[in-house]
Order: C-alpha cells, then sequence, then structure tokens
C-alpha cells in the first residue's frame, strides 16, 4: 500500500516531500522509530554552513505536530468568529498559516529557554503550554485569562515557561529579548532565547541595537524574522531595500528556512540553539504566511490578490503546514486518514469546550483595575479616592 | 488606603501611623555640608519593611531653629567625629557597590561606565571590582539597553541602568513607559520589574539645552514606575540602596550639579524609604516643597527669610511618585501656606502635578493659594545670564514667601 502510494507520488512534483530516503517503509511504524526526512527546500546560510535537510523525526512527533498545529488552527478560527461576534474587542492577530514556527521551535528546545514574541502570539503561547482557556478568557477580557483579562490579545505571557510575551510595540520585544539572553548567560543557565519578530520590525533600529550589544557579549540569542511578507499592508519589497532578512545581521550569521515545514523549523532551531550556546546571536528567517489579514479590521485582501492566498494554502502546492504534515502521516502509514479526521474533530470540541467555559468567567472585578500596578501591593490608589 | 491616610491626617498628630506605610525617623540633616547637627546612633531605615510599634515617637526627633545648624559642639563622646565624609558622587557609588556585594544579581549597564568609570565617576573602580560582566560598557544605543535591561529584569536580574545624561533616556521612552512600566500589570503580575534607571539631569553650567533636560515631567505619567530625587550625599546613597532593593522600576533622577557636594554620612549601613519626603528645615509659617537642587536655593532664600522674620518650613519631597502626602499634609496642617519650588518646567510639570494633589486633598487647611515656581518653559539657553534666568533664583524664592504671608 505504502510502495504504491509512494509510484503516485514520484510523478508529482511534491515527490521528494513524500520520498522517505532512509529507505525503510514501515506499514505501521511505532512511535519511537526514527524517520528521516527531507525538508522542502534546503536552508540557505549566510556566513554559515547550513545544517543538513535531512529532519530525524518520529511518528509520535509528526501526529503530535498534526494534532498541535490542528489545535492552533481552531483557536484562531474561533477566535475571528468570536472577534465577529463582538465578544474579543480591540486588536486581534490572527496566527492561522504560520503555526510550524510555534510548534517546530518547542519540537527543538525546552521550557528553559525563553521565547518572546510581538503581538501574533496565542499560538506561541498555546506551544508553551498555556491553555484554551486561558487563552480564550483573556481574550474575552475575563478574570481566568492569562493576563486576568488585563492585558489583552497582544499580552499573552507564561513565566513559568519562559514565555516573555506578547507585545504590541513593533520591535520593542527585540532588545527585551536580548535581555533575558544576558540573564541566561549571567546565571549561566546554558539556556538561549529565542526573539521573534516580523518583516515590518525588520527595519526597526533597536533590532540592530539589540544585535550588536548581543554580538559584542556573545549573548546565547537567536533573532527570529517570521516573514509573513507584509508589514501590514506593506509588502515587503516596499518596506526593506533588502528583503533578505537572513542577511541582515551582516556580520552575524544566518539561516533562510522554509517557515511553513514544521520539520525545517525544528532543525534550523535546533542547529540554531547549539551554535547560539557557543558562539553568540544567529538569525532565523522562517519563510511563511498568513492567511488573514494584519489583524480583524484588516481583510487582507487589499494589498494581495485571493490567488496569492488560496495558492499558498492549496494543498497541490503543500505550503500549508498542515496538510504537509497530514501528507507525511498518511505517505508513512502512521495514521489512517480517519484518525486524523477524528482527531481535528476532537479538537474542533476542544476549542468549543474552551470558549463556553471561557464565556462562564467573570469580568475582572473593579478592584482589579488597581491591582499589580507596583509590586507588594504599594498601590496605585495613592491619594485620590 | 485613602481613606486611612485622611483619617491620619484629620486626627491629632500623635496618631499612630498606618502600619502598611514605612515611618521610621531619618536622621536630620541640614542643607549645609560640613556640619550637622546629629542626636545620637543612626537609625537603620528600610524600605517597604513593616515598622513594629512604630508611630509617632519613631519621628519624634529634636527641632532646629535655625536655617543653618550650629556645629555640633560636643555631642559625641568619640574622639573622632563619627561616620566618614565624601561627596555625593562616592555616596552613589558606595551605594551601589554595597547592594552589588550584597546581591550578586546587581548589575550595571550604561556608556562608559565600565573601563571609563562613569562620566561622572559613579561607577568608577567597580569594573575592576566586579568584572565585566557585573558592570558592562554598552554601546550607544539607549533604546536597547534599556530594553535588554527591562528583559533582564523580567528574569530576576536587578539591573541598574545609567543613562549619561537623563535627557538621552528619551531615546528610550518607548521601553521605559511600555515595558517597564506596564508588563507588571499587562501580565496579571506574572512579572517584575525591579530596575533601577538612574542619571543626572538638570540644568547644568550652559550644557546647552538638549544637556539641561528634565524629564521627571515626563516620566511622571507612567504608571507603575517610582521615581525619586537625591540632593545629598545621605540621601543619595539611602536612595541608591532603596531603588536597588525595590521589586518595582524605580526612576532615580541625580543632578548635574549636586555631585561635588560633600557631606559626612554614618558609617552603618542604611536604606531610606523610597516613598519618604525629607524634613530639611521645620518652621511655622510656609511649607516650602522642593526637590533636588532646588533645595539648596531654597536654604539659601531661608536665610534670607529669617533674617526678615520668616520661619518657613523645608520639605525635600525626595519621592516624586507618589508623592509623600503623609509628610506634606501635616506640614500644610500646621503652616496653612504652600510654595513649591522646582526645577522642571513650569506646563506639566512635577510642581503641577503636587498643586493638584494639595488643593484635592488640603483645601481646607489652605489659608493662600499655592504658589509654584518653576523654570520657564524655554529650551534652556548656552548663555550665562540667561540660563540664570530660565532657573529659579532665591531672590524669587524670598518675594514669593513674602508675598504668601503677607
Amino acid at each position: 500500500m505504502a510502495a504504491a502510494l509512494l509510484r503516485r507520488a514520484s510523478t508529482s512534483p511534491s515527490a521528494c516531500l513524500l520520498r522517505p530516503l532512509s529507505g525503510r517503509l514501515f506499514s505501521s511504524s511505532s512511535d519511537e522509530t526514527v524517520l528521516s526526512i527531507e525538508t522542502s527546500v534546503p536552508f540557505t546560510g549566510h556566513k554559515i554552513e547550513p545544517p543538513s535537510r535531512m529532519v530525524d523525526t518520529t511518528p509520535k512527533e509528526l501526529l503530535s505536530f498534526f494534532s498541535d498545529m490542528a489545535l492552533m488552527r481552531r483557536m484562531e478560527i474561533a477566535a475571528d468568529s468570536l472577534y465577529k461576534a463582538k465578544l474579543i474587542r480591540g486588536f486581534c492577530h490572527l496566527y492561522d498559516g504560520q503555526e510550524a514556527v510555534a510548534v517546530g521551535m518547542e519540537a527543538a528546545i525546552t521550557k528553559a529557554d525563553g521565547i518572546i514574541t510581538a503581538y501574533r502570539d496565542h499560538c506561541t503561547f498555546l506551544g508553551r503550554g498555556g491553555n484554551l482557556v486561558q487563552a480564550f478568557s483573556e481574550l474575552m477580557g475575563r478574570q481566568a485569562g492569562c493576563s486576568n483579562g488585563k492585558g489583552g490579545s497582544m499580552h499573552f505571557y507564561k513565566k513559568d515557561a519562559s514565555f516573555y510575551g506578547g507585545h504590541g510595540i513593533v520591535g520593542a520585544q527585540v532588545p527585551l529579548g536580548c535581555g533575558v539572553a544576558f540573564a541566561q548567560k549571567y546565571n549561566k543557565e546554558g539556556a538561549v532565547t529565542f526573539a521573534l519578530y516580523g518583516d515590518g520590525a525588520a527595519n526597526q533600529g533597536q533590532l540592530f541595537e539589540a544585535l550588536n550589544i548581543s554580538a559584542l557579549w556573545d549573548l546565547p540569542a537567536i533573532l527570529v524574522c517570521e516573514n509573513n511578507h507584509y508589514g501590514m499592508g506593506t509588502a515587503e519589497w516596499r518596506a526593506a531595500k533588502s528583503p533578505a532578512y537572513y542577511k541582515r545581521g551582516d556580520y552575524v550569521p544566518g539561516l533562510k528556512v522554509d517557515g511553513m515545514d514544521a520539520l525545517a523549523v525544528k532543525q534550523a532551531c535546533k542547529f540554531a540553539k547549539e551554535y547560539a550556546l557557543a558562539n553568540g546571536p544567529i538569525i532565523l528567517e522562517m519563510d511563511t504566511y498568513r492567511y488573514h489579514g494584519h489583524s480583524m479590521s484588516d481583510p487582507g485582501s487589499t494589498y494581495r490578490t485571493r490567488d496569492e492566498i488560496s495558492g499558498v494554502r492549496q494543498v497541490s502546492r503543500e505550503r500549508d503546514p498542515i496538510e504537509r504534515v497530514r501528507k507525511l502521516i498518511l505517505a508513512h502509514d502512521i495514521a489512517p486518514a480517519s484518525e486524523l479526521k477524528d482527531i481535528e474533530k476532537e479538537v474542533r470540541k476542544q476549542v468549543d469546550d474552551a470558549i463556553a467555559q471561557a464565556k462562564e468567567s467573570p469580568m475582572p472585578d473593579a478592584s482589579e483595575l488597581f491591582t499589580n500596578v507596583y509590586v507588594k501591593g504599594y498601590g496605585a490608589e495613592v491619594i485620590y479616592l | 488606603m485613602a481613606s486611612l491616610q485622611m483619617a491620619a491626617l484629620l486626627s491629632a498628630p500623635s496618631t499612630p501611623v498606618p502600619s502598611d506605610r514605612v515611618r521610621v525617623g531619618s536622621l536630620r540633616l541640614s542643607a549645609s555640608s560640613s556640619s550637622a547637627a546629629r542626636n545620637g546612633g543612626a537609625l537603620v531605615v528600610r524600605s517597604e519593611a513593616k515598622v513594629s510599634g512604630g508611630g509617632a515617637s519613631a519621628r519624634g526627633l529634636s527641632l532646629i531653629t535655625h536655617a543653618v545648624a550650629e556645629k555640633a559642639a560636643a555631642a559625641s563622646s568619640a574622639d573622632s567625629k563619627p561616620g566618614h565624609e565624601l561627596l555625593l558622587f562616592e555616596a552613589l557609588r558606595e551605594g551601589l557597590d554595597e547592594e552589588m556585594e550584597r546581591d550578586p544579581t546587581v548589575c550595571v549597564m550604561g556608556e562608559d561606565v565600565g573601563h571609563y568609570g562613569g562620566s561622572y565617576k559613579v561607577t568608577k573602580g567597580l569594573a575592576t571590582k566586579y568584572g565585566d560582566l557585573r558592570v558592562l560598557d554598552t554601546p550607544i544605543a539607549e533604546n536597547s539597553f534599556t530594553g535588554m535591561g527591562i528583559g533582564s529584569a523580567m528574569t530576576g536580574l536587578r539591573p541598574v541602568v545609567e543613562g549619561m545624561n537623563m535627557g538621552f533616556l528619551l531615546l528610550a521612552y518607548n521601553q521605559i513607559s511600555n515595558n517597564c512600566g506596564m508588563l507588571h500589570y499587562t501580565s496579571g503580575g506574572q512579572f517584575k520589574i525591579p530596575i533601577v534607571i538612574r542619571g543626572p539631569g538638570g540644568v547644568g553650567r550652559q550644557l546647552g539645552a538638549e544637556h539641561s533636560q528634565r524629564l521627571e515631567s515626563y516620566f511622571q505619567s507612567i504608571p507603575g514606575l517610582q521615581m525619586v530625587a537625591c540632593s545629598t550625599p545621605y540621601n543619595a546613597k539611602g536612595l541608591m540602596k532603596a531603588a536597588i532593593r525595590s521589586e518595582n522600576p524605580v526612576v532615580l533622577f541625580e543632578h548635574v550639579l549636586l555631585y561635588n557636594l560633600k557631606e559626612r554620612i554614618p558609617d552603618e549601613e542604611y536604606v531610606l524609604s523610597l516613598e519618604e519626603a525629607e524634613m530639611v528645615r521645620p518652621g511655622e509659617h510656609v511649607t516650602i516643597l522642593t526637590y533636588s537642587r532646588m533645595r539648596y536655593h531654597v536654604m539659601q532664600a531661608a536665610k534670607t527669610l529669617v533674617n526678615k522674620g520668616y520661619d518657613p518650613e523645608v520639605i525635600d519631597i525626595r519621592s516624586l511618585k507618589p508623592f509623600d502626602l503623609y509628610t506634606i499634609g501635616n506640614s500644610i496642617k500646621k503652616t496653612h501656606r504652600v510654595l513649591i519650588v522646582e526645577e522642571c518646567m513650569r506646563t506639566g510639570g512635577i510642581g503641577a502635578s503636587l498643586r493638584s494633589a494639595i488643593i484635592d486633598n488640603f483645601w481646607d487647611y489652605l489659608d493662600a493659594p499655592i504658589l509654584c515656581l518653576s523654570s520657564q518653559d524655554v529650551p534652556t539657553p548656552y548663555a550665562g545670564t540667561l540660563e540664570n534666568w530660565t532657573v529659579v533664583q532665591p531672590e524669587q524664592i524670598v518675594a514669593a514667601v513674602e508675598q504668601l504671608c503677607k
């Protein structure tokens, strides 16, 4: 059966994806069998020898990729509906299409390693171990939210998982992330920090300032540009003289990665972590795409065509991260299609349940207005009330 | 909290202090640097600590009746005077050094703080003692190194970020406002930012407009931030230590012209309260509220005023955010007249906020409108004479008091 699949696949342009070069084929592999799978495209390096495009993975890992990404996708779609129902207000930046970055990164690192990102943070929060109820509650401004309802979509944090947020001002999180890396070096933790930013933020001066300092001080900082090719409505070629973001570090080496291939992301992050611990900062550019507009107030179609969006998604183009992993799972007979459908149904139910639970959480108390302004209860209600 | 404060103010002076405030006596020091009337040993004051059995008795110290303290005649039984003499910048360094020794998570970041020793010598010698990882020379990149300081504070380090001149920190305003001030709130209390941001500001000697800025007015509305201004070697060291120990982000305002003030400070360790104002000169006729360099202009004016028969009460507010309305309120209750003397601009300055706060809380105790003397709303000119007219001078203070007490 698997062989027949292979024969059919060999005629399609995606042959390289489906053909496992390990030479072994098991019709139902055990969970921990190591599979070597080739990434969709090779890595491109800037001032560094790129890692191999053969990535080691296991059926268990691939299944977890699938279910994690399906959960993230469903959460974002559900958030879209909640926003339109006016249960989520203000800004809401959705990550669907980019799930592979969050999931691939987690597979390569531990919770001791830090992650900091900008406002498109819901899925990163989930990846770091946050749960759906906390996420939806925060989006709806309820007490059960991860920031007690006081942060909102752009301010998800999870300290015990070294997730440093969740930031609204473009680019400001990168110096923060380099600061976390500094603390990791100061405390000799042997951990690294991934500071994520977008192609729009890549033109911020503070990024280069922080990169310079990190390179001078050999900090274990990994700057990850999630290049979805649009800074809100401005295409990358209209905002950056040089959109080769992995090269913009100049003296800092960089790697360009297919950000919609979870295995490639995993390989790159693993490689980057080893590099950063030994040598200092490195830049990763994740070539990815967002299906939604910049945020819920942006239709996302005024500056790009619907054809382009659907073209990226289309199964035949195979860029969609979930479809890619689905194909891998089917090609390697790790699970039948029906099981994957069941996972998706289960995920849908989980999300629906979480939303129902989140809706029951109350709005924060009025007294919450003044808590956590200062530490140790030094209240903000100084004398005026 | 507010009602407790009001209750405390409205009742007799011997009302016990609300227990969640730090009310511990501080040594009474006069403005003159060389001598000070002392009354016995130093009290160790800890910020944010609960005071057991505190209350009014802890604050009861002898009053000084003169503007300039008399030489301490036979105050101490020891042969040599207690304590040691040093300059303000050395006091800051001593505080920083003690805290770095005590707590390995304290580190310093700034331009030329390490090998160069600091442009005002506050960090001189610290790099040799603690190494390059704890006293970090940064490139000229305020936005990012302030951000990095804040990021490292999120993990539990206690960085002391120096702006070579406070004015340069405007480049880091986004980091200070959004990340430093707000992260504790927006993360639902998960992250603390125990950072200290310090540096010299204020009008110097013809340094030009861009190097004579007073940022306290800009930072005062940032929620989550605490601001203190030091003015003597004694309070500089105490506030530095308190700021480093605080779990909240603290901006410590130093002044370019005060670094060489000399004073004798205690040998024993002491930490001051960040939220407490300093009674410089008790009096009966008028409350003069001031901070930083203007304290000295006020004390100079006080000499003249005393000779003219006035008895001004001078309070160095020290805590710019939040205001120590307890001390200030008690003073207004006594004198019923307020003059604020500050160095920041009139528009949107500390004085403007303080005036508001006093009107809101102590209106019934005022016998006259609150006067506020501030710097002019102009960029600080280079020419010496013009620069002098930008800031408040003692003659103006004398005139204002005379007007208030008419």
